[in-house]
């Protein structure tokens, strides 16, 4: 058995990450495996689920009158549970319009400058993490599928190349730990693959809801490489590239993370 | 008298280039590689073993701990296994092959997750607080290595 083990963690080191890298791995976890039980109990139970919150806020949000035109999100949309369904779960898109790789945030942004004549919400503002989890929040339980072709498909390979390209003054790439690393421990925490679809996610570190680009920042920081700002472009195109990556897993946003 | 000492192992390192041919520049001081190891201490401060366990134990400085762990001390929760466990390293390997693997991993295997502690050029996108910096100066190497080497056991 022990000789077997030996054998499989051989073959893994010399197939590696070259092949792994174009893939979605084997059998891909959703962020929520790697948490502490107290965290996914959290997560699993929406009456304990802090991130509920910023929910029940973008919920009375979408109703309220902003900007010049004095339209609410409902005013075009209508009811955000029946439109909103499975929307969130196909973001990052190309946005027809504007040839731009748009997220859920730019989408809501988008909105507001050129249907309400409102300003855009600055990320990490309680409006935009509001908005965002309640959009995302209807497409739970949804399998994400997001375009890699056509429009999209160099932000996708720009995403690709960002995750496997080695950055920072340690000298790290995204692959290199949530590929090649998962289940490790960095300290007391546990890599994990990197998924994405618990995000939003409420963050314990934070006491917060915090965005995918305030998670992929910290992880900037950890590796000692320059900080992008909020949506970012290299940040969106990664955020393609990863929601692709987690392959068939269903939305569980809004996620509890450690 | 630190710009002596420069030139001083400039010249050593110019002229064991031309022994060995194996110097290589893309380290931010001269250091020569023989064969898996660096055999030259990067200071003539002695490293001091004492220095290099705060250093290694430090999550902010060397925070080793991160990723390997060192069972011999047993206090320090939570240590990270993504590298091998550091206890006996002084006796699988040298002085100067500890100092190698600490200076730039990469050179023996060029898809290591180890960080490069002693290196600055060749790298991508780095925060621009760190440009031109190597994780650790020299004398923390040394005393890095003084403490590994020490851990025989």
């Amino acid at each position: 058995m022990r000789y077997k083990l030996g054998i499989c963690v051989f073959v893994g080191v010399l197939t590696g990450a070259d092949v792994a890298a174009q893939q979605r791995p084997a059998t891909p976890l959703p962020g929520s495996v790697f948490q502490s039980p107290e965290a996914r109990a959290m997560q699993s139970d929406d009456t304990s689920n802090p991130a509920m919150l910023w929910v029940e806020k973008g919920r009375s949000l979408w109703t309220k009158s902003d900007g010049a035109t004095g339209k609410s999100c409902a005013s075009c949309h209508g009811d955000l549970q029946t439109v909103m369904k499975g929307v969130a779960a196909r973001y990052p898109l190309v946005d027809q319009k504007s040839k731009t790789l748009m997220n859920i945030e730019g989408r809501i942004n988008n909105c507001r400058t050129d249907h309400q004549q409102a300003p855009p919400l600055p990320y990490e503002s309680n409006e935009l993490l509001s908005l965002t989890s309640a959009i995302t929040y209807q497409s739970r339980g949804d399998v994400r599928l997001v375009g890699i072709d056509g429009a999209a498909e160099p932000f996708f390979t720009q995403g690709r190349a960002l995750f496997e390209q080695r950055q920072g003054q340690l000298n790290l790439a995204c692959v290199q730990c949530h590929d090649g690393q998962v289940g490790r421990k960095l300290r007391g925490d546990t890599v994990s693959q990197g998924q994405t679809h618990g995000w939003p996610a409420y963050r314990l570190e934070w006491q917060s809801m915090g965005s995918l680009h305030r998670r992929i920042r910290s992880c900037s920081i950890g590796v000692r490489a320059e900080v992008l700002p909020y949506g970012a472009p290299s940040y969106l195109a990664l955020e393609l590239y990863l929601a692709w990556r987690g392959g068939s897993l269903p939305m569980e946003s809004p996620g509890v993370r450690r | 008298m630190r710009s002596i000492r420069s030139k001083h192992y400039i010249g050593i390192a110019l002229a064991l280039e031309l022994i060995f041919g194996v110097a290589r520049a893309d380290v931010n001081l001269p250091v020569v590689v023989t064969g898996d190891a660096v055999n030259a201490p990067l200071t003539q401060q002695v490293g001091r073993a004492a220095q290099g366990r705060v250093i290694v134990l430090s999550r902010q400085i060397g925070n080793c701990l991160i990723c390997h762990a060192v069972p011999n001390e047993a206090k320090e929760l939570a240590q990270g296994n993504v590298g091998p466990a550091l206890s006996g390293v002084g006796g699988r390997l040298s002085e100067g092959q500890i100092r190698l693997r600490l200076i730039d991993q990469s050179r023996l295997n060029p898809r290591t997750i180890m960080p490069p502690y002693y290196r600055t050029n060749g790298l991508t996108n780095v925060a621009a607080q760190f440009v031109g910096k190597s994780v650790l100066d020299a004398q923390q190497i040394e005393d890095v290595v003084a403490y590994l080497v020490s851990l025989k056991e």
